[in-house]
């Protein structure tokens, strides 16, 4: 409707301004990508990457990292913790779901309420709960502990993802399952589970990425051999910051945008 | 009518049975917990168990004047005994916070006790030390001495109990921790407000643009949002730092001189910035998702109608917009007044926030009792705020939009 008339002075600085918001909300994060490549070991552009002077640019943060073995290790310990959280989140959480989706269940705000308060929870308190609690359980400094942690903080967000996704969901789907014969497993399986599965997926990835990006109950609970990604960012930011940080970061940012493009990815299936 | 009541019975039961593995998981790993720490914000056994007999004696006293021989006798046998059991420390730590400087009289006392054979004892610890002729010291292993306690939250919101049992101002000096709340929640505040002013606009222009551009925008809000926390605030220091990006251009422009380089990180700025940035999606998502719900007539309508823009916005859009600003803004302040990484990281010693001063009450000063009133005192607010975003938006629709 706008695009006939030229745009006012008024439409012109809104637009203006909301360029602005979107540069502040991504530029500061691609910053990080050129300067992960920086020859030297500057946090700023140095004037020969301005001149795009080849010799200005290197991957000596990457070869730096590759070869360090505290950060190769922290990836294997992100890795399997925040898969072994996501899974046991995602089938709690799923199954939860699916329970909640009852209107019959009693009590269904209050549980509601309870399942998803590790989502607002200060997570400080709820670490330092978990370290003195965890520790009596002889679970301080093991993965099991910090897995069960990260868990508890990725459920809210399955727990969440799957009952809007079950919202959508047709109960009369079921009720035309069972009428032509099948149980309520199997119902589950070839009716309901594939068309809420985005959902899931979704709320996994979710999980995941809580987990993956934790750092608080990690430097609470975790010991040396619990050391994950953003643990080791955290060291690397407050003791010896070097731009092998930047090349952490960079792999970090492709990582999210993979996760991000997946979740839409699948949204949009799920609404289609 | 019997008939339809059982299936509906049992197909309740089966949905309990569906939540009851996770509502237990979620007991058993999180708001236990929470309840242990709790716990220890008004439990505290430590100096009840190390001298339970000098306790139970400096009931009878009054509280003026030295304790009677007694009770000297009993705190010299049983600072020998913690002395053995290696609990001395945690005591002399506990009384020194009521009264500081009394770390050292309590752990050299119990040492040098083990020279002294036989009393009197009220001449011989006041002999070790002069602090044993005051009665604030009773006063202070008396305090201390309370199984159940509510000392650590009247220390938390900056109240003493003196020795006459009432209830006081702390001194001007330790009066930090009110101040701290009231600093979270006003910069709590104004990252609310300053995301609102960025993210209302954005919203409104993702929810009114055609869908495929508006998918594409939805992406650039989601990239920080799925950014992990840690990258976006190294981000933060990499612009912001004296040697950073951002100065970097501000000198080239000479719009600051070399010397004058701003000091926009490690300080409040750097924490208000970066949170703004980190939680800005927060406000946008739901936003948008009230945004898309207002049919775009209703504008043209108001204009048809003789309204200018701006009567139309605050009569017509704006009030139709209000669910999303409140859902939007209450996710937001929740989640800033709970907020450690970043002021951990970018707040330098100004930037700090309530979450910093428990983690060094739990790390560093390792007075978890106050760490955790701290925390019971922030859980309460947040539960408040909690229970509101309930009422007005249903938790079931948290922040992801």
């Amino acid at each position: 409707m706008t695009a006939a008339t030229r745009p006012g002075p008024g439409r012109m600085a809104y637009l203006a301004f909301c360029t602005l918001v979107f540069v502040f909300l991504v530029a500061p994060i691609l910053v990080i990508v050129p300067l992960s490549f920086n020859a030297e070991p500057y946090f700023t552009f140095t004037e020969g990457m301005l001149r795009l002077d080849p010799d200005a640019w290197s991957l000596r943060w990457y070869r730096e990292i590759i070869e360090n073995e505290a950060w190769t290790g922290s990836l294997v310990n992100s890795m399997v913790i925040g898969v072994s959280a996501t899974v046991i989140a995602t089938v709690l959480g799923t199954l939860a779901a699916l329970g909640l989706a009852n209107p019959a269940v009693p009590a269904r705000r209050a549980i509601m309420g309870i399942l998803i308060s590790p989502m607002v929870t200060p997570v400080i308190i709820a670490a330092a709960g978990m370290f003195f609690f965890y520790s009596g359980l002889g679970l301080g400094q093991t993965h099991l502990g910090i897995i069960l942690a990260h868990a508890a903080l990725g459920v809210p967000f399955v727990v969440v993802t799957v009952t809007a996704t079950l919202a959508a969901y047709d109960p009369n789907l079921t009720r035309a399952a069972a009428s032509l014969g099948a149980g309520p497993w199997t119902t589950f399986r070839r009716v309901q589970f594939p068309l809420i599965a985005p959902g899931v997926i979704s709320g996994a990835l979710f999980a995941f990425a809580v987990s993956f990006d934790e750092v608080v109950v990690v430097l609470f609970m975790g010991g040396v051999d619990q050391r994950t990604i953003p643990r080791q960012m955290w060291s690397g930011i407050r003791e010896q910051i070097s731009p092998a940080i930047l090349a952490v970061a960079t792999f970090l940012i492709a990582f999210a945008a993979l996760l991000l493009l997946t979740v839409e990815w699948l949204r949009r299936r799920g609404r289609a | 009518m019997k008939v339809s009541v059982a299936p509906e019975r049992r197909a309740q039961l089966r949905a309990l049975g569906l939540v009851a593995p996770l509502l237990i998981f979620i007991g058993v790993t999180f708001i236990a917990p929470l309840a242990t720490m709790l716990t220890r914000s008004v439990h505290d056994p430590v100096v009840a168990d190390a001298l339970p007999e000098t306790l139970a004696l400096l009931e009878a006293w009054d509280g003026t004047g030295t304790p009677p021989e007694a009770v000297y006798a009993a705190a010299a046998r049983e600072l020998e005994r913690a002395t053995a059991e290696r609990t001395v420390g945690q005591v002399a730590g506990r009384v020194n916070r009521v009264q500081g400087g009394l770390r050292s009289v309590v752990t050299g006392t119990a040492r040098d006790l083990g020279d002294i054979g036989q009393g009197p004892w009220r001449e011989a610890m006041t002999a070790i030390d002069e602090a044993w002729a005051d009665p604030a010291t009773w006063h202070a292993i008396r305090t201390t001495g309370e199984r159940f306690t509510a000392r650590h939250y009247l220390n938390a919101v900056d109240l003493q109990r003196l020795p006459d049992g009432s209830v006081a101002s702390q001194p001007e000096e330790r009066r930090i921790y009110l101040r701290l709340f009231l600093r979270t929640l006003m910069v709590s505040g104004v990252i609310t407000l300053l995301c609102l002013l960025l993210g209302y606009p954005i919203a409104h222009l993702i929810a009114r643009a055609p869908p495929h551009r508006a998918n594409l925008l939805l992406v650039l809000v989601l990239v920080p949002f799925w950014t992990s926390l840690l990258v976006r605030t190294t981000a933060w220091i990499v612009l912001l730092q004296t040697q950073g990006v951002l100065n970097d251009i501000l000198v080239a422009m000479g719009l600051v001189s070399d010397d004058g380089r701003l000091a926009m990180v490690y300080n409040m700025t750097g924490t208000i910035v970066a949170m703004t940035h980190v939680l800005l999606p927060f406000m946008v998502l739901p936003l948008y998702s009230v945004m898309r719900g207002i049919p775009a007539t209703h504008m043209n309508a108001a204009a048809s109608l003789g309204a200018t823009p701006l009567q139309a916005f605050l009569r017509v859009y704006w009030p139709q917009s209000l669910p999303g600003v409140g859902a939007g803004a209450l996710l937001v302040f929740i989640l800033a007044i709970g907020y450690y990484i970043t002021p951990a990281l970018v707040g330098g010693s100004d930037g700090q926030l309530i979450s910093n001063m428990i983690a060094y009450h739990m790390q560093t000063s390792l007075n978890w009792g106050l760490a955790a009133a701290l925390g019971g005192v922030l859980l309460a607010g947040v539960l408040v705020l909690y229970a509101l975003y309930d009422r007005l938006v249903g938790v079931e629709r948290m922040g992801l939009g």
